[in-house]
């Protein structure tokens, strides 16, 4: 029994078109995470009969799970394959997508945007503009945010399926059904109690397949130093281990970026924009007990956020000083044969982990992917049925549980749009990049939205949806614009030098202020709502319950400075 | 609100989840200690899963303990 558990079998001996192979043991760990996430799905069914259990998790989530299922949200495993090929490629600087990229805009959502949503008691982000704007800012924002989450769940469900095929040689079709599937019925039974248990189980399992990596990774090079010394050896006069120093112009980086992008665009515009208005991450705050439990989860999650690169960032700088091999672009691999950036985790887990172990990260990794569509669909669910299911009845209240039905039908209609989505990219890939871009161009405007709202009562609802969409026709058509006229990408990235993610930067940033500008200049010419209908929703109209009397060390704003402290303290050791 | 009486914690999974996964890769390393593959894998000597496993049961076992399902009516969800 021990000796065929154990052994690795000949039978799962690795094709060559294969990167590893999977041992018994590690085919049981991956059968047991399914049946745990369905055990705990079928257990929470009974506690999910409400529309506020089903779709806001009974609102009675600690800091601590709020905090945890945020972060994990975000934590899929293309994430973590993805950003770990990103430091083989550019290095250390992939690290500012998990530091100035997220930590300030998380902070900054707990301490001064979280008051406004959770007092409010909005169900979703296109909720609170339904309040502070009116009906068509909702629709807007809602039909964007409903059609791009099924669609982005199934370009990542379509690029995990190919991860697994390469990795393991799973079968496409498989690997889509069987973990879309489960996401669904986990979802479709406990609603987002479900999704967020399951996603802090994921985030912990995340860890304990991944943490491994960099110790050993750290162990064999001999600390920092050592690592810092063979990348040196192996690619000399780059710099691959400073986050700032090479920064001050476009051609001295591989990423081909200016400071400024990274600054205002990522740090400011597009990280803001994703933490404090994607309803995919917001939801699992508004699912907190209470208002302080609301502040503290992000900052919560910020703290975990910033030691994610130890996972995702370190491994793949490790992998520049000991892979025997060099890792090339996905396009040269496929016509030479050899291993891409996107194979760095994985050929990491092989380098290191023997059988549990493997299996272990593996699960990670469809850990990572499951928690990522879990949150989309679940998010998917609460916005099509509080924001353009009910809306769409008028004035015929649905009884409670004809939302929390309406809800499990979404989730499974979710997915299955899903998987159609996944299916078309596999016949049209440029799809994809079409997908991407078109979910890029909400996020920025969509946080000068919000955010003017939140702070100034002056603020109109013609303001708020005309600025809306003139930020978001903007960005499209500066998206165009760089498509039909390469020579264009001078105006709006600064440089003719600047790179795609540049590109993204600096068309977030303009877009924000077209946003901005037109929200203002229309807001000036029109009526404002009066003050007692803003109660709640605006600064200064808002009464927010002081923390004076806890001491220090309760307080969010404490801990808050605590991580602020750390990432600056992060960003100069790493300068 | 649905009754939560009896609701079992979630750190309970975890640490279920944990204590299984150790016990798996402990188990896969002793193995590997008595009859180790023809190709190991780098710093096979270190043998991490034996500690890796270790530690992943130690720390399953701890929050199974902590977070045990306790028997009779909870007038309060724990949802820690």
């Amino acid at each position: 029994m021990v000796n065929s558990l154990f052994q690795h079998p000949v039978l799962l001996q690795a094709t060559p078109s294969r990167l590893l192979s999977l041992s018994p043991v590690d085919l049981i760990i991956i059968v047991i995470y399914f049946g745990l996430v369905l055990g705990i799905g079928f257990y929470l069914k009974r506690y999910a009969k409400t529309s506020e259990d089903f779709f806001m998790a009974g609102r009675e989530m600690t800091a601590w799970i709020a905090g945890l299922s945020f972060l994990a949200a975000n934590l899929g495993s293309l994430e973590l394959m993805g950003w770990a090929a990103a430091a083989y490629q550019y290095g250390i600087l992939a690290t500012h997508w998990y530091w100035i990229g997220a930590i300030p805009a998380m902070l900054f959502l707990g301490v001064v945007m979280m008051p406004f949503y959770y007092i409010c008691k909005t169900h979703s982000v296109p909720g609170y503009l339904h309040l502070r704007y009116g009906e068509s800012a909702r629709a807007l924002s809602a039909i964007s945010f409903g059609f791009m989450t099924v669609l982005m769940s199934g370009i990542n469900m379509y690029s995990m399926a190919l991860v697994l095929k390469v990795v393991l040689g799973w079968d496409i079709n498989f690997s889509i059904w069987v973990s879309s599937l489960t996401v669904a019925v986990y979802v479709a039974l406990g609603g987002l109690l479900s999704a967020i248990f399951n996603e802090v189980l994921q985030f912990i399992l995340i860890w304990a397949g991944a943490l491994l990596i960099p110790i050993l990774g750290l162990i064999e090079t001999g600390g920092w130093d050592g690592m810092v010394a063979r990348i040196q050896k192996n690619l000399p006069g780059g710099d691959y281990t400073h986050l700032w120093r090479t920064m001050g112009s476009f051609t001295d980086n591989p990423m081909g970026i200016h400071w400024t992008g990274i600054v205002f665009g990522l740090g400011w515009v597009i990280s803001f924009g994703y933490w404090t208005t994607d309803f995919l991450v917001v939801q699992r705050v508004l699912s907190a007990r209470d208002l302080r439990s609301a502040k503290l989860a992000p900052i919560i999650g910020s703290a975990f956020k910033m030691m994610v690169p130890f996972i995702v960032i370190l491994p793949g700088l490790l992998a520049l000083a000991v892979l025997p091999m060099k890792l090339v672009g996905e396009g040269e691999a496929v016509a030479t044969g050899a291993h891409s950036y996107n194979e760095v985790l994985p050929l990491m887990l092989a380098r290191y982990c023997g059988p549990g172990l493997l299996g272990l990260g593996i699960t990670a990794l469809i850990a990572g992917f499951m928690s990522g569509m879990a949150g989309n669909v679940s998010a998917f669910a609460t916005v099509w049925t509080y924001d353009i299911y009910r809306p769409l009845l008028k004035r015929r209240q649905p009884r409670d549980e004809h939302l929390v039905k309406v809800g499990r039908w979404c989730t499974i209609l979710g997915v299955l749009v899903s998987i159609g989505t996944a299916y078309l990219v596999m016949q049209f890939k440029s799809i994809m990049d079409y997908v991407q871009a078109l979910f890029s161009f909400f996020i920025a405007p969509l946080f000068g939205t919000v955010l003017l709202g939140m702070l100034f009562r002056r603020i109109t609802p013609a303001g708020g949806f005309w600025g809306l969409l003139a930020g978001t026709v903007s960005s499209i058509g500066m998206w165009a614009w760089v498509k039909v006229d390469k020579g264009a990408l001078a105006y709006i990235a600064l440089s003719s030098n600047a790179k795609d993610m540049a590109e993204n930067m600096y068309r977030g940033l303009w877009s924000w202020v077209v946003c901005v500008v037109v929200t203002v200049v229309v807001s000036l010419l029109t009526r404002p709502k009066p003050d007692k209908e803003l109660a709640g929703l605006v600064y200064g109209l808002t009464e927010v319950p002081s923390e004076g009397h806890l001491p220090l060390w309760k307080r969010p704003i404490f801990w808050a400075a605590v991580v602020a402290t750390v990432f600056f303290i992060l960003n100069i050791i790493f300068w | 609100m649905s009754d939560r009486t009896h609701f079992i914690s979630i750190w309970f999974f975890i640490g279920a989840m944990l204590l299984t996964y150790g016990v798996l890769i402990f188990g896969a390393g002793i193995y590997e200690l008595y009859s180790p593959p023809a190709q190991p894998v780098v710093l096979a000597k270190l043998h991490a899963g034996i500690w890796w496993g270790a530690l992943l049961s130690l720390l399953g076992a701890l929050y199974i303990h902590r977070f045990r399902p306790k028997h009779g009516p909870s007038v309060k969800p724990d949802r820690r």
